[in-house]
């Protein structure tokens, strides 16, 4: 299979961390340069694709300035000393915007960090600034920002997958080393799929929310995008663990990830669910992700066919639980504390109507509509209830698989980055693109998508694989098999 | 499971919500929610009598559970002076807001 991309012209690998940061402990390249130079390019290709929507270079130039400064004694540099990373616009940072993609919070500037921005400048990492994404992390194109669509990388006529399409984008174009996304339905494993990067979904719970703009809190989570599954694993070292901020935080100790990721992958049991490749798959991702199963049994895994009948109940059980969520959690938007407020109303109901009418873009109005209604006196059980028994049965049938499985592989997506505008008019033709990532959102299991193979065109196809709870070195561990089978992979 | 939402009802959910839809958008709207709400009745055909629901991952087991709570003792927050410049209005110590009541 090629992987000449036909209009790859923005796209670039970024070097890896160990790379990046032996030159920097070296003193072969400063921090501050390597800020600098990324943020040059940004201001050179920023303008066609629109992946930040804001940049925090005293912030990032400090924090470089002090990498120069420890590396030049010769002290042990962190994890992440002097590595440029972006961060999807749903996390806060101190004084930098935070608008969630929204015209709600143009002008907030939140007054803490989030503790996944805290946990990476602690391991050193130099922040660029806040990546755009959909309204509220609610798309799956980046279509639905107030500030405007990103365009992919690989084709700019094509969207990047979302929400957190800039995250994906960043890593994709090299206008960044590597990023924070959201994935509450396949929000991180899509647009990596799409861009032909690296994404990781934790377990839920096991990267703090703290600081994270809600949109499903029983859904949410926070992960990282690479530009190889080592480096993503090295972050996930950084970012995952317990924090009294959150108290959703899971206790459970945190492995050595990346140390994990080497373990190679002989003797695993793959399993392969029919219900992935069933019709409305792409055969040209099918294809792709077929020879993906073959490197693994190469390398030496069993595959096992499985089957997870309820797979096809997960995109309704999905939109009933994150918009009922979502209705409640965008309650706390009212023009009252922060963020936008629309002027002259006539009374305290009227300006808070008037400034969420005003201030959310339509799809946010339309999963607030059908989460209130699916919450609603004499529809609660009908739908709020019957979706949260059916996702008990997602995780349960996820959880007997897992008894048999090491880890479980799929398409990431049944098609490949699509147009602009392609899905746009139409909100469940947009719904029906998370079919595979919804599922493991549901059950709160982990996983990893990574690039597998292009199209005949040249767009990015991606392999998702699923371990259990807290199953994250199983899954990068397959994950660096399947990259290491690329036809273009160096290793690091 | 199968009611088809009228302009009505999607008018009261929008008052519900807090939303006030412009009448351009109410018919949209009114479509978009009848074609996901007639999608979701899939689910009817699952029989889920006496399946718990599962509100929490953390409630299954080895999903990584949650820590124990903590102290139930005042910590310090962020201070009033931080947070009250981020307010459309205010007097620094309290946020105004349109009146509430009619005389």
């Amino acid at each position: 299979m090629t992987t000449e991309l036909t209009s790859g012209k923005y796209v670039e690998k970024p070097k890896t961390l160990a790379a990046l940061k032996s030159e920097i402990a070296e003193g072969r390249t400063k921090a501050v340069d390597l800020a600098a130079a990324y943020f040059d390019r940004i201001g050179t290709v920023n303008p066609q694709l629109n992946v930040y929507l804001s940049l925090t270079k005293d912030r990032a130039i400090e924090q470089a300035a002090r990498i120069d400064a420890l590396a030049a004694k010769g002290y042990a540099l962190p994890a992440l000393a002097g590595i440029p990373i972006g961060i999807k616009d749903v996390l806060v940072m101190k004084g930098a915007p935070a608008t969630a993609g929204s015209k709600i919070l143009k002008d907030y500037e939140p007054p803490y960090d989030a503790t996944a921005v805290t946990k990476l400048e602690s391991a050193g990492a130099v922040l660029l600034g806040k990546l755009n994404c959909d309204e509220f992390a609610m798309g799956s194109s980046t279509e639905n920002s107030a500030y405007g669509p990103v365009r992919n990388p690989v084709d700019p006529e094509r969207v990047p997958g979302g929400s957190s399409g800039g995250s994906a984008a960043a890593v994709a174009a090299n206008l960044a080393v590597a990023s924070l996304g959201s994935d509450t339905g396949g929000s991180i494993r899509q647009p990596a799929s799409f861009c032909g990067v690296v994404g990781v979904l934790p377990t839920w719970g096991r990267v703090s929310r703290y600081g994270l703009i809600a949109f499903a809190s029983s859904l949410d989570r926070i992960g990282p995008f690479a530009g190889n599954v080592r480096d993503a694993a090295t972050l996930l070292n950084v970012l995952a663990g317990h924090d009294p901020k959150d108290a959703t935080s899971s206790p459970a100790p945190v492995p050595d990830y990346a140390a994990e990721s080497d373990k190679g992958v002989s003797g695993l049991r793959i399993g392969v669910p029919a219900e992935y490749f069933a019709e409305g798959l792409d055969p040209e991702v099918r294809a792709a992700i077929e020879k993906g199963i073959e490197d693994l049994k190469a390398a030496g895994c069993t595959i096992k066919p499985i089957s997870l009948p309820h797979t096809k109940y997960a995109i309704p059980t999905y939109y009933l639980v994150a918009t009922a969520e979502a209705s409640a959690n965008l309650a706390r938007f009212d023009g009252v504390r922060y963020g936008f407020r629309s002027p002259a109303s006539e009374n305290l109901a009227a300006m808070y109507r008037h400034s969420r009418e005003e201030g959310f873009g339509p799809e946010v109005k339309r999963r607030i509509l059908l989460g209130t209604y699916a919450l609603s006196a004499g529809y609660y059980d009908a739908y709020y209830g019957k979706a949260q028994q059916v996702r008990r049965l997602l995780a349960e049938e996820f959880l007997r698989a897992f008894a048999e499985v090491d880890a479980i592989v799929t398409p990431t997506s049944p098609v490949p980055a699509f147009k602009l505008g392609e899905k746009s008019g139409d909100p469940l033709s947009m719904y029906l693109a998370d079919i595979y990532t919804v599922t493991a959102s549901l059950a709160g299991i982990c996983g990893v998508t990574v690039p597998c193979g292009t199209t005949s065109t040249g767009l990015p196809v991606g392999m998702q694989v699923l371990a259990t709870h807290l199953g994250e070195s199983t899954a990068f561990r397959v994950a660096r098999a399947v990259e290491a089978a690329q036809d273009n992979f160096q290793l690091p | 499971m199968t009611a088809k939402v009228t302009t009505e009802e999607v008018a009261r959910v929008a008052e519900l919500a807090s939303l006030e839809l412009t009448p351009e958008e109410i018919p949209g709207m009114v479509g978009d929610l009848n074609a996901i709400l007639d999608y979701v009745a899939e689910l009817n055909e699952l029989d889920t009598t006496g399946i718990a629901p599962l509100a929490q991952i953390s409630e299954l087991p080895g999903a990584g559970g949650s820590a124990s709570l903590r102290k139930d003792a005042v910590e310090p927050s962020l201070n009033r002076a931080t947070v009250m410049p981020e307010a459309p209005e205010s007097d620094g110590r309290f946020f105004k807001v349109p009146k509430v009541i009619e005389r």
